[in-house]
């Protein structure tokens, strides 16, 4: 736990050491509110609730997540810390968990950024607020799946922007694979069963759930073992570069 | 009090080998880039791998230190293998990697706590450690400032402070006074020499006079072989003239094409051969 600890404290301290966790944040609370008035119309649906804002919302999280999860490890790699890392008695567990934890707080940051429009439905009428609350630990959950995700492809390679390039990538995948548009195409041409795999599989489907203030136990373990894969990958790829190359 | 979770009171001697490299071997695709290198060091030696450029020092290093699974043989620090009991080793260790890496933002006083605090240090043990390393290596003013804005002198002189402030027994570090001028190379032996006496400490360098001036034993290694094991003074005996640099050219000059390619280059002029 101490070295959990360590970890996550100089990797949340690096986030605000360079600009990176400013110009995330930055752009986080003017783009999630923006595509929630513009896009969304968030003050012509004459509804006391935040639709428009977690309609958009993964589509935000799956470039953010990428962007904010894409140094984990291939900065390590560049720079040769990784190294250094390794060298460490820290539990590769830790490391990786530890990357991941920090990443979470600041997309939980970024979350919260955008409460004043939470606070301002309470004002403009009577929101169910439990039903908000859901859809927001739905988007923290998301936002974990989306990290996890980019964590394991940042351990892939020692270029950033290819790391962004790859999770961005996945993390379309998970998202798109959910929608009727993506679906219906594939339940034309192969059977039924496939269309139903990956509706399965598609984070939007489980997020949908969720932002409607349904919490299953079957999202919860979605989530979660999304999280859990993508940190175990992220592990076995780091590790295995003890048996070669740099 | 700094919390130290290797004790080494608890089964391990004295006299009992703090490094040892039993023939190890590791293989870069074709390339053997460490082929059966072996041997032991004890506490009060200070140990130089002497050699050419992708002789294999410091893939051997990365072996003892635990970032590089030997394909086989074994590597054991303070009596514990550096793979099967890795944490444990790695407790007993400070290691300066090649190149001296280390976080660009940080400070390096951050970067030494940082150091500490990954091995369970804290409070004012944490603090005392990591201002004796920072100071034992004259960081100065410099330890306030973002590493990556120091000279690449104060950027060696960081990493090296992160690798002793947890005081390990055992030392190994990869080309430590690489980049650094003449002042501040005899200021990190002056620190090799003063930890030595209760340290085990294995050098790389190619520098011949720092083998001279801090090791008490030297090991020349060329194409993942170790060519010669003895002290400075004798090798210097072994050769045509009586000069470290007669000795080295003397021991690695018949693989020295091979020997200053580097594994991953030997790879790619493989393949533009093909």
């Amino acid at each position: 736990m101490t070295a959990l600890w360590a970890v996550y404290r100089r990797e949340l301290a690096a986030y605000f050491e360079t600009p990176l966790a400013w110009v995330f944040l930055t752009a986080f609370a003017i783009a999630a509110p923006s595509f929630a008035w513009h896009v969304g119309r968030l003050f012509d649906t004459g509804r006391a609730d935040l639709a428009p804002l977690f309609d958009y919302l993964p589509w935000l999280l799956m470039i953010l997540m990428p962007a904010l999860a894409m140094r984990a490890w291939a900065e390590e790699r560049e720079a040769g810390t990784l190294e250094m890392l390794l060298a460490a008695p820290i539990p590769l567990w830790a490391a990786a968990l530890a990357k991941f934890l920090a990443a979470w707080t600041i997309a939980g940051l970024a979350l919260s950024l955008t409460f004043p429009l939470w606070i301002a439905m309470n004002y403009l009428g009577n929101p169910d607020n439990a039903a908000i609350a859901t859809a927001y630990f739905g988007a923290a959950l998301l936002a974990g799946g989306y990290l996890a995700v980019s964590q394991a492809l940042s351990a892939t390679t020692s270029n950033q922007v290819i790391a962004f390039v790859l999770a961005a990538g996945v993390c379309l995948i998970l998202t798109a694979a959910g929608l009727p548009l993506v679906l219906d195409a594939i339940s034309t041409r192969l059977p039924g069963v496939f269309a139903e795999a990956l509706a399965g599989l598609s984070a939007l489907a489980r997020f949908d759930s969720l932002r409607r203030g349904v919490v299953s136990l079957s999202d919860l373990v979605y989530f979660l073992s999304l999280i859990a894969l993508g940190l175990l990958l992220a592990m076995t790829l780091i590790d295995a570069r003890r048996g070669g190359g740099r | 009090m700094a919390f130290h979770l290797f004790n080494p009171c608890c089964g391990y001697g004295d006299n009992a080998p703090m490094i040892e490299a039993l023939d190890l071997v590791k293989r870069f695709g074709s390339t053997r880039a460490v082929d059966g290198i072996s041997f032991t060091a004890g506490t009060g030696e200070v140990v130089a791998l002497l050699g050419p450029n992708g002789a294999g020092k410091s893939t051997t290093m990365r072996m003892l230190a635990g970032c590089l699974e030997p394909d086989s043989g074994v590597a054991r620090i303070a009596g514990s293998d550096a793979v099967r009991e890795r944490r444990s080793a790695q407790t007993a260790l400070g290691y300066l990697p090649e190149g001296a890496p280390a976080y660009p933002a940080m400070t390096p006083r951050a970067f030494a706590r940082f150091h500490l605090r990954v091995r369970g240090f804290q409070g004012t043990a944490l603090t005392e450690a990591a201002e004796r390393a920072l100071e034992r290596t004259r960081m100065g003013e410099a330890a306030s400032r973002p590493i990556g804005m120091l000279s690449k002198g104060f950027k060696r002189r960081a990493a090296l402070a992160a690798a002793i402030a947890h005081d390990p027994q055992v030392l190994i570090l990869d080309e430590p006074t690489d980049g650094l001028d003449p002042n501040q190379k005899d200021g990190v032996r002056a620190l090799i020499r003063e930890m030595a006496a209760e340290k085990t400490i294995l050098i790389s360098t190619n520098l011949l006079e720092e083998v001279e001036s801090v090791c008490s034993r030297a090991i020349v290694i060329t194409g993942g072989r170790i060519v010669s094991d003895d002290t400075p003074a004798a090798i210097i005996r072994s050769a045509p003239e009586p000069s470290l640099a007669s000795a080295f050219r003397m021991l690695t000059g018949h693989s020295a094409e091979q020997a200053t390619i580097k594994p991953r280059k030997a790879k790619k002029a493989r393949e533009g051969a093909e």
